[in-house]
């Protein structure tokens, strides 16, 4: 997958590019070919334990039929795929994908004005900004999921403050609700919308919005006519990074949502756990897999399309100006 | 409860048994009283934080027999370690009741020589009537126990007595209880109310359970069986479904908390002890099933986990003050009995897991 805007992906940001000295270029010598492989190793290694063989893995599993201790039973049948078109099932896809819409969708309406706010900051409180941003996730992912519901449930601080404020009466319930699930999803994936778009914001060219405002643009068509357009890879990046694993998680579903709300992640993790039917469970995680890899493909071209779309432009500005 | 989320689904004891024959060996020999057990040792495996902690140095200390504890999560992870290999170096397996049935049945467990297991006579007489092993064939009972209603008489202000108060709740409990989670707890209070059987392999009979939950869920707090207890504690719960044993762990924290078989019936469930037919202690084994027959060892576990024995000698030498606190502690086993156990439901348990899931995704 290709990031035309920036090198950041799930991962902490670099230091902005401002703060850093440029690298040296650096040529291949006669020895690259093989430099490369002592770099290479521990990635292609890190892939193929971790993923491709557990996609292989459930790939075979989803093939053969539910053994009786959870096992997998050597015989062949599709019964696993037809399933999948069940109502019961459909019905928990579209739960999630709308959830994890909303999900993306609030993280994008949070996450843009955030990440553009950070690009207008000093360098230093930049790096103390992106540090906040990255702070949470290193804490335990349970240790936050409890904190929420120390936030939201009925004696919790948010009603004792509203009740104290006098602004209600009653405790309002938040906790245990498909709502609660939304929220704890996006306060575990926010930072994944932020940091891309950042990153796409902060390597643009600041002269065109200059360059348009000196033409007469109002702030706000500046923004929806350079700042947005230009930052699109990095929206679809930030998009894909959130709604991938929020379509996926079960731990939040569970503990704020008090196991009324079910998500694919939910149902899959029954499938393994408690109703032992490892196949079924194999082939709900193989479709979930490869339309979340389809989703990046897609992404990552989108990506790649709007990129060399504004390269032929430049090239097309270039030749003109030659 | 360790063996909850497993013992929801039983053993499918008939299939398994055609599937693993084959690998159970014939290395059934003959057990000899008389056997030098100064030349055995044994490997036991238990669910962690099960036993107590000295077990093994108190066993050697006084039989001689050096003891290698290693631990299982659930029944299924130790059934399948069992069912893997014809000798799995696993001389006595610690399991619910429903699977011991399932591993008699595939085979796999030894006859114990009831010579050498003098200490059954501290049993209650009714555990060695249980369904799943009638008089004690290949397994001797360890830990039971029930679900039932736990509660806070202070947020109810009512005690309740029927599977109705949680499935139907009074007004003022909406919002104020729960109800577990694992498939087959979570059927058993509408099974129990429409009084059928918690093993129904009815389809009519759970589109009824699904009917009912439905509405149930919108009162729900939440289904939860890992932190029902301290939902309780906290009162953001006031009346939840919950397994005796850890009903008491609520009742450690707020001595207000109260248990309550409801009058519908409910189920029983029996952590037992097995020996392996592979095993190649067998004498001592059978010594080791003895030993925590002893009162003092079964005794430990009702005073420090918190569950119930099916050891009378145990059950009578418990400090009242105990008893009082954690009345279920000493539910008298006609009371226990009247629970049905939960048994596998064969291939008809995939429905058990689709219930749940529409339950849980409705609304």
């Amino acid at each position: 997958m290709t990031v035309p805007t920036g090198t950041v992906q799930n991962r902490p940001a670099p230091p902005p590019a401002a703060s850093r000295p440029a690298a040296p270029a650096r040529r291949p010598g006669a020895g690259a070919r093989f430099a490369a492989v002592p770099l290479v190793g521990p990635g292609a290694l890190y892939i193929t334990l971790l993923v491709l063989v557990p996609v292989a893995l459930i790939t075979v599993y989803s093939f053969f039929e539910r053994g009786r201790f959870g096992g997998v039973v050597w015989t062949f049948t599709l019964d696993n795929f037809a399933r999948l078109f069940d109502p019961l099932y459909l019905s928990v896809v579209g739960n999630s994908l709308v959830i994890a819409a909303i999900v993306t969708l609030l993280a994008l309406l949070i996450g843009y004005p955030t990440a553009l706010m950070i690009t207008r900051l000093s360098p230093k409180w930049r790096t103390v900004a992106l540090i906040a941003v990255l702070l949470p996730f290193w804490t335990n992912f349970l240790i936050r999921t409890y904190a929420w519901i120390l936030l939201l449930n009925n004696a919790g601080w948010i009603n004792q403050a509203l009740q104290a404020l006098g602004i209600t009466d009653e405790p309002i319930s938040m906790l245990y609700t498909p709502q609660a699930v939304v929220v704890g999803l996006l306060y575990m994936y926010l930072p994944l919308m932020i940091l891309p778009l950042y990153s796409a914001l902060a390597h643009q060219d600041r002269q065109l919005g200059e360059a348009a405002t000196d033409l007469g643009a109002s702030p706000f068509r500046v923004f929806r006519t350079v700042t947005v357009p230009l930052s699109i890879p990095g929206i679809l990046t930030g998009c894909v990074f959130v709604f991938v694993p929020a379509m996926s998680n079960f731990v939040i579903p569970e503990l704020i949502g008090g196991g009324k709300t079910v998500l694919v992640g939910n149902l899959i993790r029954d499938q393994f756990l408690k109703a032992r039917d490892w196949p079924f469970g194999a082939a709900l995680a193989l479709v979930l897999t490869v339309s979340l890899l389809l989703l990046l493909v897609l992404q990552s071209r989108l990506s790649k399309r709007l990129t060399e779309g504004k390269r032929q432009a430049e090239g097309k500005k270039v030749r003109r100006d030659a | 409860m360790r063996f909850r989320k497993s013992a929801a689904v039983l053993a499918g004891a008939a299939v398994t048994a055609l599937s693993l024959s084959s690998c159970a060996g014939s290395s059934s020999e003959a057990i000899d009283p008389e056997a030098d057990l100064s030349t055995q040792s044994l490997v036991v495996s238990i669910w962690a934080d099960y036993y107590p902690e000295t077990l093994a140095e108190d066993f050697e200390a006084e039989t001689g027999i050096p003891v290698t504890i290693v631990n299982h999560a659930t029944n299924e992870e130790i059934v399948a370690k069992l069912t893997a290999s014809g000798d799995p170096g696993i001389d006595v397996a610690f399991v619910s009741g429903q699977y011991a049935q399932a591993l008699n049945e595939a085979g796999l467990l030894q006859e114990l020589e009831k010579s050498l297991i003098p200490n059954e006579e501290n049993l209650y007489p009714e555990a060695l009537e249980l369904a799943y092993d009638e008089g004690n064939v290949y397994s001797e009972p360890y830990a039971w126990g029930t679900t039932g209603l736990c509660y806070r008489p202070d947020l109810t202000g009512f005690a309740p007595t029927s599977w109705n108060d949680l499935l139907n709740p009074r007004p003022e409990l909406e919002g104020k209880t729960t109800m577990l989670s694992t498939e087959r707890w979570m059927a058993l209070p509408a099974l129990k109310v429409l009084g059928e059987s918690v093993n129904s392999t009815d389809p009519a009979v759970l589109e009824k359970v699904k009917e009912q939950m439905e509405s149930t869920k919108d009162t729900l707090l939440a289904f939860d069986d890992t932190t029902f207890y301290s939902k309780l504690v906290s009162g953001e719960a006031a009346m939840v479904e919950a397994w005796d044993g850890w009903c008491n762990y609520a009742i450690a924290e707020d001595p207000t908390v109260e248990f309550v078989v409801p009058e519908e019936g409910s189920d029983l469930w029996v952590d037992t002890m097995t020996v392996l037919k592979s095993s190649k202690n067998k004498e001592a084994a059978m010594a080791f099933v003895n030993y925590i027959l002893e009162a003092d060892v079964q005794k430990y576990v009702a005073e420090s986990i918190l569950y119930s024995v099916p050891n009378k000698a145990a059950i009578d030498s418990l400090d009242p003050a105990l008893v009082e606190q954690f009345p279920n502690l000493a539910l008298p086993p006609s009371e226990l009995l009247k629970g049905e156990t939960v048994v596998d439901v064969g291939e008809f348990g995939t429905e058990y897991t689709r219930l749940a899931t529409e339950i849980m995704a409705a609304g």
